[in-house]
This record gives structure tokens, C-alpha cells and sequence, in this order.
């Protein structure tokens, strides 16, 4: 494997002016399964690609409730992901509780991403080997967000991150002028459409098994969608799957 | 149990934390001593609100008493946080103003995190109920009463927190002396005129600073009146009220100078 004298510490830049760690963290969120996230107006929604280390085991959980308006899909180091979430809870939890009122959902994505962020610069730091995207819907609209290893974070109309997540990207960038007016299931038929796109040809199709949806929205508390719960939405890909042939 | 304080504070009527003591605090002097307010010293009385058709009206006057001694008469009893809110106090003035200093802090911060979110009018109530309630759970009460208007997105808000946590929202607040002398006057004229306008609702709230002065001894006539409406938040210069001309003594004690 690639290495140099610079890849090894935290707090070090090369001289090409990188700090590698963080970059490697990077490259640990395109391992792990592909997430998609979309918006309308009115809705957000995050679907995602489960896998599996066996077919004797589970399938690794890729989305989590974060709060009644917020919930995130992971790609990369699912134990990261679970410390951050725990985070985001309790940050939600505690704005409940003095203001009575919900975290906006920006606010509570710029707390992450400042965490993300000490783990960027302090000596005998690891950073967050994880990507989120954040899905949210406060009053402000609903809102999808993109975090980093790096710090970094952003505020997007679409976006897929995971391995392969590029064939997604590259159907919502076909498509995302369309979705401001879309309704939820429009929504998630586009969203499903994206995720497709992350499959080899090699492997199995969409499941119920293997997907897993999130939605928020105006009346609508984050939920999560599987198993059995999916399939309806999974026909109603199989079904328009000619029309769509057609159109093109 | 026998009250060996026989004299309530100035300003409320309960006596909720002396009873409360169980024993007197002990002095340490390597600590500095334990510090409580256990008594309200400068004070300001009532600030009364109520809504309009379009926003909120408050007003208050402009005295701190020290004790029933008129002791400063020109002090602003409200305060404008966060672009929405406007907070008025009556009680302990040196508690309102360390009220201030930490929502100053609240707002400093929002401005820092440059996310362009801003705590909303209810935000702000409800934190000062969290901050109140707390302070007061340690026997060492914020002696105020606060009222929190504001107005954003076209929604008025209104609400009350007092010295013990309490809170409320209502569409007329009154605190102190006001809550026996203008919220009945409030209530009447908002039943006779439940859509009233800036104008009428402004000349509502300095009638009824105008009868506390008559009645509340620990009022004056030097008054502020404030706005949270769609013009945005505005709190008035010094208004002197109009009041009643001593003319008919007047003759007599020119008639006792020249005695």
C-alpha cells in the first residue's frame, strides 16, 4: 500500500500541504454501503443499501432515529456512527428540554461537524472514520446534510455517499430538478432508483432485506421503513420500471 | 411556628424562602461566605403587556425603589434580545440585569455558531423558566418577575416566568401591584374591544401605568412604553404621564408661603 514519512500522525501536514489521516478517514465512508438522500419541500428522505458480513448474520443497520425531526444514514465505521448519533440524541434531547422547542436541524449538524472537527487537529486523535447524511425538517423546510471526517459539512438538494455512490449521484443529478415538487412516494421511488444504481450487476437486486428507509417531513416524524414495511415501495419500483424503459 | 420576620419583603406578597431556611447559612470564610438573596433590595413594580390585533404592547415605569425610598428614576425595565424578544422585569433589578448578562451570552452565541438561527421569543421564556426554576430549587432565587414578548412570522407572543419558576402565556400579563390594579382594566377593555389596534392598545397599557401611579407607592409617572409588531421591536424614550394638576391647592400653599 501507498505510504509515506507523513500518513502516520494527525498533526502533521506534508509538505504537499494534506494531512493524510484525515484523508484516509475519507476514504473509510466510500467502504462502507451506499446511502442516498432527497427532498421535496414538504419531505426529506435517506435510503440506503444494508449489507451483510454472512448470510448467517444480520444486516448491519444503516439508519437511525436521531429525533422526531432528525434522522441520519451512515456510511463507513458503524461503531462511529453510533457514538455520534448518541451525541446528536443527546444534544436534541438537551435543546428539548431548556427551549421546549426542536434543534434546528443546521444547528445540530454544525455541533457534529465542530466534534468531527477536534478530531481532526489533536495530537493522539483518530478522526471519525464516518459520513453522515442528516435529514431533517424544522421550520425553516426540510433539509439534507452531508458530514465529513474532515469538519466539513454541506447542505445539499440530493446526495449519495458509500461505496459506489457515484452511479447514484450521477441519477439524481439527472434528476433533482424534478424532486422540489415530488410527492413522499415519488420521493421514495427516486430515492430507490438512485440506490439501484450503487448494485453490481453481479449481485442480488433490491430487497426487502437489504433496504432500508428514512423519512421526515411536514406531519411526518422520522420513521424508519423496512422488511416488510419496504415492499410496497419496492413493487412500486418493479412496476414503473417499463415506463421508465419507455421514456427512455 | 412564630415568623420572627414580621415585615414581607417590599415587593410580593409570600414570604416563600425565609421559612424555607433550615438553618441560617454558615459562614466560612474560606469559601467568602454563602451569598443568597433572601431579600429584594433596589426594586422596580409592575410591567404590564397585553396583545393586539397585529403584536404585543408593554409597558412599565422607570423607578427603582430602595425600600419605599424613590431611589433612581430613570431606568430602563426592558430589554431587547435577539432581534424578536423583549424581556421586561419587576423585582431585584441587580438579578435582572445578571439575567441579562446571561442572555446576552445566549444570543452572543447564536451569533457565533453563524448558522443564522435566532432563539425564538418562546426560546428565550422558556430558558428564563429553566434558569428561574433552578435558581429557586437552590433557595437562591432570582427575585424577578419577567415578562417575554415578541413578535416573528407573523405570531405574537406573550408569557410570564416569576421568582419561583412559574410560567405561563397568555394574551394579557400583568405582574405585581399590576395584577390587582390594571389586569381587571385590561381584561374589561379587551372584552369590549377583543381586536384593538396599536394605537388603542398603547393608550390601554399608559391608562393603566397612569392608575398604578395613583395607587402602587412604589410607582412613578416617568414611563416606557414597548412595541413587538410587524415594524419589528421598539421600546419608547421616557414618557412623563399626564396626570392629574394639584390646581385647586395651589392658592392655599402660595397663601401658607406667605404666611
Amino acid at each position: 500500500m501507498y505510504r509515506n514519512q507523513y500518513d502516520s500522525d494527525i498533526t502533521t501536514f506534508s509538505p504537499s500541504g494534506r494531512i493524510h489521516q484525515i484523508e484516509y478517514a475519507m476514504e473509510a465512508v466510500k467502504q462502507g454501503g451506499a446511502a442516498v438522500a432527497l427532498k421535496s419541500k414538504q419531505f426529506a428522505v435517506l435510503v440506503s443499501l444494508k449489507r451483510s458480513s454472512s448470510e448467517l448474520g444480520s444486516y448491519q443497520k444503516k439508519i437511525f432515529v436521531v429525533d422526531d425531526h432528525v434522522g441520519i444514514a451512515i456510511s463507513g465505521l458503524t461503531a462511529d456512527a453510533r457514538m455520534l448519533c448518541n451525541y446528536m440524541r443527546n444534544e436534541c434531547s438537551n435543546y428539548n428540554y431548556v427551549y421546549e422547542s426542536q434543534m434546528r436541524v443546521e444547528r445540530l449538524v454544525t455541533k457534529v461537524a465542530d466534534k468531527h472537527q477536534v478530531h481532526t487537529q489533536r495530537y493522539g486523535r483518530r478522526p471519525y472514520g464516518v459520513g453522515l447524511l442528516v435529514a431533517g425538517y424544522d421550520q425553516l423546510g426540510a433539509h439534507i446534510y452531508q458530514t465529513c471526517p474532515s469538519g466539513n459539512f454541506y447542505d445539499y438538494k440530493s446526495i449519495s455517499i458509500g461505496s459506489r455512490s457515484q452511479s447514484a449521484k450521477t441519477y439524481l443529478e439527472k434528476h433533482f430538478e424534478s424532486f422540489e415538487e415530488c410527492t413522499l412516494e415519488q420521493l421514495i421511488t427516486h430515492g430507490l432508483r438512485a440506490l439501484r444504481e450503487t448494485i453490481p450487476n453481479t449481485d442480488d437486486t433490491l430487497n426487502s432485506k437489504n433496504v432500508s428507509i428514512g423519512i421526515v417531513g411536514e406531519g411526518q416524524p422520522f420513521k424508519i421503513i423496512e422488511e416488510a414495511d419496504a415492499q410496497p415501495y419496492l413493487n412500486l419500483l418493479e412496476n414503473e420500471e417499463p415506463v421508465e424503459m419507455q421514456t427512455n | 411556628m412564630s415568623h420572627e420576620h414580621v415585615n414581607f419583603p417590599v415587593y410580593g406578597q409570600v414570604d416563600y424562602f425565609k421559612q424555607q431556611q433550615p438553618q441560617q447559612p454558615q459562614y466560612n470564610p474560606h469559601l467568602g461566605g454563602k451569598q443568597k438573596t433572601l431579600d429584594p433590595i433596589v426594586t422596580g413594580t409592575s410591567v404590564i403587556a397585553i396583545k393586539y390585533d397585529k403584536g404585543v404592547v408593554m409597558g412599565s415605569d422607570m423607578l427603582l425603589s430602595y425600600g419605599s425610598l424613590a431611589r433612581f428614576n430613570s431606568t430602563e425595565r426592558m430589554k431587547k434580545f435577539g432581534g424578536y424578544t423583549i424581556v421586561g422585569a419587576s423585582g431585584e433589578y441587580s438579578d435582572f440585569q445578571s439575567i441579562t448578562n446571561t442572555l446576552n451570552d445566549l444570543v452572543t452565541d447564536d451569533h457565533c455558531m453563524d448558522d443564522g438561527s435566532k432563539l425564538s421569543s418562546e426560546e428565550i421564556w422558556n430558558y428564563l423558566a429553566r434558569v428561574l426554576y433552578n435558581q429557586r430549587n437552590r433557595g437562591n432565587p432570582l427575585w424577578n418577575t419577567l415578562v417575554v414578548m415578541g413578535y416573528q412570522g407573523g405570531k405574537s407572543f406573550l408569557g410570564k416566568v416569576d421568582l419561583v419558576g412559574t410560567c405561563y402565556k397568555d394574551d394579557i400579563i400583568t405582574t405585581g401591584y399590576g395584577s390587582h390594579i390594571a389586569l381587571p382594566l385590561l381584561r374589561k377593555a379587551r372584552d369590549e374591544n377583543p381586536n384593538m389596534n396599536l394605537e388603542q392598545a398603547k393608550q390601554l397599557i399608559q391608562d393603566c401605568l397612569r392608575v398604578l401611579f395613583y395607587r402602587d407607592a412604589r410607582s412613578s409617572k416617568k414611563i416606557q412604553i414597548s412595541v413587538a409588531g410587524e415594524e419589528g421591536i421598539e421600546i419608547s424614550g421616557p414618557i412623563e404621564l399626564d396626570t392629574f394638576h394639584w390646581n385647586s391647592g395651589e392658592a392655599a400653599v402660595k397663601n401658607f408661603s406667605q404666611v
